[in-house]
């Protein structure tokens, strides 16, 4: 598949994109007059529009952000109480034909490749599980012959009998593949598209099966209409714009939203530490490419501004950020984070191989230290997202899907 | 459609687009209860209206006189409703009947079992719309604002969705007014909150929130003097519509304060943190 | 040609009537064609149809016209 092979959904995303881009160049345009009582206005609106969402990511808005965050303050708290998610990452593979310039796993020497066979990461999964985590997020590279759809549905079906909810951030995957990913037992997907900027995103992904930018950006599409439940949308901030990133993230998610009326949205925010910082995970000079750093306040910006605009959207804040800001964050919109990290290949039951980490972690609380945190904080750690069986019967959404129907349908099911 | 004239009341700049038909008024005129249909003529010109409503019933053989459409001016828009039907069926056959008489082919889906509170069937009249639709009607459909309802509705092919306010002759104002909202946010479709205004100021906030357009029958019909209630919704209707798109100010956020003790508090740190970026 | 009475059943009433088309059955009833719709048998008759339309024995016929409604 190459980008002039492949065919975007005609009823996609894809489609939207000029619109979209448009609607952003304006609003930024007018925001750039925007006073202190528009600002103000925009935070006040019970329902916000694409239009406030770019004032209040602007650098207008950035002069109220107090304001801001108490908004979202009380919005997170509206909708989701006190309660914040835990999870971890496992890694069940390094191996990636992407050259992706800004990632610690990108193809090339200098990293050691690793891929779990099933017995490990049984193993793994057991450790983790000890934990007291009820929640996995699998993660691959891209390398579709070694790890593919298959391997990745394997390994979902071997967490779902350790974990009740299982989700995958993999690389785009086609609708079959994510059909039988679904009935593996996976409730929800990751996909970042790290820009929405269509050039910049040429330059950042010079080879491999990641450069077809439409591909990746259909994946949530196909996903929800494959059955999966929820779907991650991410952009990486510290690559492109990112006040025009993360307005195309929120469109892209409203859009799907709108569809998918039952599906859930969420986001995740990661984003890049400016070069020279060890903490990042770089190529063996550790240098990483990280062409436009963005700053706390940016980044707080960012977050509030989109629990605003997408008050229903789960939030999750990964270990890129240190404990300090993760800590300060909580309060602000952010709905799920993890613990007791591992961001190499495995190491949950044994300490993973050097040299195999995708990036570096800056908050290292184990499980424990982390629900103690929370507890401290004010905040009631949750384990189990819904209430679910343990593997053997149909988990809630199989046993939903199935009562409205076709998993293949994704438009709402006939009157009669 | 009559281009030329334009009746007060009517807007040229923000036409409501149903069926292909441009729209230059927002309030719908419903004729039940109005017993006087001579006074028809007269609401017109005084409010602008442009769509009309009208029922269709067997003919009375032994008393044949009154024919509503001859008190309604040519260039208005006719939208009969299926009133009567308790079924999908009945809804359809009511509404094929309707186009035969040569008028149109917009036509109100009204399936209503419920003889205490007249409240409609959203099952019976998503199934009716799917069906009417498919034979070309511009269909209305009238509901209780469910939004699981109206999104049937939207796949069904319907041209509009027309969520109540309140029970049907009840004059209560937007008592479903937080479930409207809810299907002007969600629902791609025109929104025209039909059944229970009572006042004009209540369909100017129904406008005011969004809303398409209303349609108003029993306060019209049962005011003393109906011309004159017509002109005074007209005016409502307008000047709701008028609001939304002047975009309204800043209503205080709870818990935002100036003076508050608090303020400072959620991003004091990142002053504290600025050095580290 | 002899005009018969028929006996037909308008809106539900057993009636005897000597029209030979439903154009000929608006006039008896003394009913503008324009303000009517007809059904027969259950089926929709379109105006344009009504003078060649020939009625027979038993016929049930509905005819109904817009009134005012909300």
């Amino acid at each position: 598949m190459t980008e002039k092979s492949f065919i975007p959904l005609g009823d996609g995303f894809f489609h939207q994109l000029a619109d979209k881009k448009r609607v952003f160049a304006a609003a930024a345009q007018k925001a750039e007059n925007a006073g202190r009582e528009d600002v103000l206005r925009a935070i006040g609106k019970s329902v916000l529009d694409e239009d406030d969402f770019v004032l209040l990511t602007s650098p207008a808005a950035s002069r109220e952000l107090e304001a801001l965050a108490e908004r979202a303050l009380s919005e997170t708290l509206r909708r989701f109480g006190r309660a914040k998610q835990l999870f971890a990452p496992l890694y069940l593979s390094n191996y990636c034909t992407n050259s992706c310039v800004y990632c610690g796993f990108h193809a090339g020497p200098g990293i050691k490749r690793k891929a779990l066979s099933p017995d490990e990461i049984e193993t793994e999964l057991k450790a983790l599980a000890a934990t007291g985590l009820r929640q996995v997020l699998l993660l691959t590279g891209d390398a579709p012959k070694r790890t593919g759809g298959s391997y990745i549905a394997l390994a979902v079906d071997m967490a779902a009998r350790y974990f009740p909810t299982v989700g995958i951030e993999v690389p785009a995957l086609t609708l079959e593949e994510y059909a039988q990913i679904a009935k593996a037992g996976a409730g929800s997907m990751t996909m970042f598209q790290e820009t929405y900027d269509q050039r910049l995103y040429a330059r950042l992904h010079p080879a491999g099966p990641k450069r077809v930018f439409a591909n990746r950006l259909d994946a949530p599409h196909r996903a929800l209409m494959a059955g999966i439940r929820q779907v991650n949308f991410g952009v990486l901030l510290g690559l492109g714009d990112w006040r025009f990133d993360v307005f195309m993230m929120a469109a892209h998610a409203r859009f799907l939203q709108r569809m998918f009326p039952e599906a859930e949205t969420a986001f995740s925010l990661p984003r890049l530490r400016p070069i020279g910082e060890r903490k990042n995970g770089g190529d063996e000079n550790g240098r990483v490419f990280v062409p436009s750093p963005v700053k706390d306040r940016d980044f707080v910006q960012a977050l509030t501004a989109l629990r605003c605009f997408v008050p229903q959207a789960g939030i999750t804040l990964s270990t890129r950020e240190s404990a300090f800001m993760r800590d300060r964050l909580l309060p602000l919109g952010v709905t799920k984070i993890s613990a007791g990290v591992c961001t190499g290949v495995g190491g949950y039951a044994q300490p993973a191989p050097e040299k195999t980490v995708q990036f570096f972690i800056d908050d290292e609380r184990s499980v424990d230290e982390m629900r103690d945190s929370l507890g401290k904080l004010g905040f009631q750690p949750v384990f189990s997202d819904w209430l679910l069986p343990e593997k053997g019967e149909l988990p809630l959404s199989q046993a939903l899907r199935r009562s409205l129907g076709d998993l293949g349908h994704h438009k709402s099911r006939a009157p009669f | 459609m009559d281009n030329s004239a334009q009746a007060p009341l009517q807007t040229a700049e923000d036409p409501l687009f149903i069926g292909g038909v441009g729209l230059k008024s927002r309030l719908f005129l419903g004729t039940g209860k109005l017993g006087r249909e001579e006074l028809i003529p007269e609401i017109v010109a005084a409010a602008g209206v442009q769509v009309i409503t009208v029922a269709l019933r067997r003919v009375d053989l032994s008393d044949k006189s009154g024919n509503v459409l001859s008190h309604i001016p040519v260039h208005v828009q006719l939208l009969p409703n299926t009133s009567g039907a308790r079924t999908a069926e009945e809804a359809v056959r009511i509404a094929r009947l309707a186009r035969a008489c040569g008028t149109g082919n917009w036509i109100k889906i009204e399936v209503i079992n419920d003889s205490v509170n007249l409240l409609p069937d959203g099952y019976g009249t998503a199934k009716a719309t799917e069906i009417l639709a498919k034979e070309g009607f511009v269909v209305l459909p009238y509901i209780n604002p469910d939004l699981y309802v109206a999104r049937d509705l939207v796949n069904a092919g319907a041209a509009a969705v027309m969520p109540l306010g309140a029970p049907i002759g009840s004059n209560r104002g937007l008592r479903t007014k937080e479930m409207i909202r809810i299907l002007i946010e969600e629902i791609d479709l025109p929104i025209i909150v039909d059944a229970g205004l009572g006042v004009p100021s209540h369909a100017c906030e129904a406008m005011e929130m969004g809303a398409a357009a209303c349609l108003i029958n029993t306060a019209i019909a049962t005011a003393s003097d109906p011309v004159h209630m017509a002109e005074a919704f007209g005016l409502a209707v307008a000047a709701g519509r008028a609001a939304l798109l002047a975009g309204p100010g800043r209503s205080l956020v709870a818990g935002a304060s100036a003076s508050s003790p608090e303020t400072g508090k959620l991003t004091a740190f990142l002053e504290a943190n600025a050095a580290s970026g | 040609m002899e005009q018969k009475t028929k006996e037909l059943v308008i809106n539900g009433e057993s009636r005897l009537c000597a029209a030979h088309s439903l154009s000929d059955l608006l006039k008896e009833l003394g009913l503008g064609e324009s303000a009517v719709v007809a059904e027969i048998n259950g089926k929709i008759v379109s105006r344009q149809d009504f003078a060649v339309t020939i009625l027979a024995f038993g016929d049930k016929i509905e005819l109904a016209r817009f009134v005012g409604g909300g």
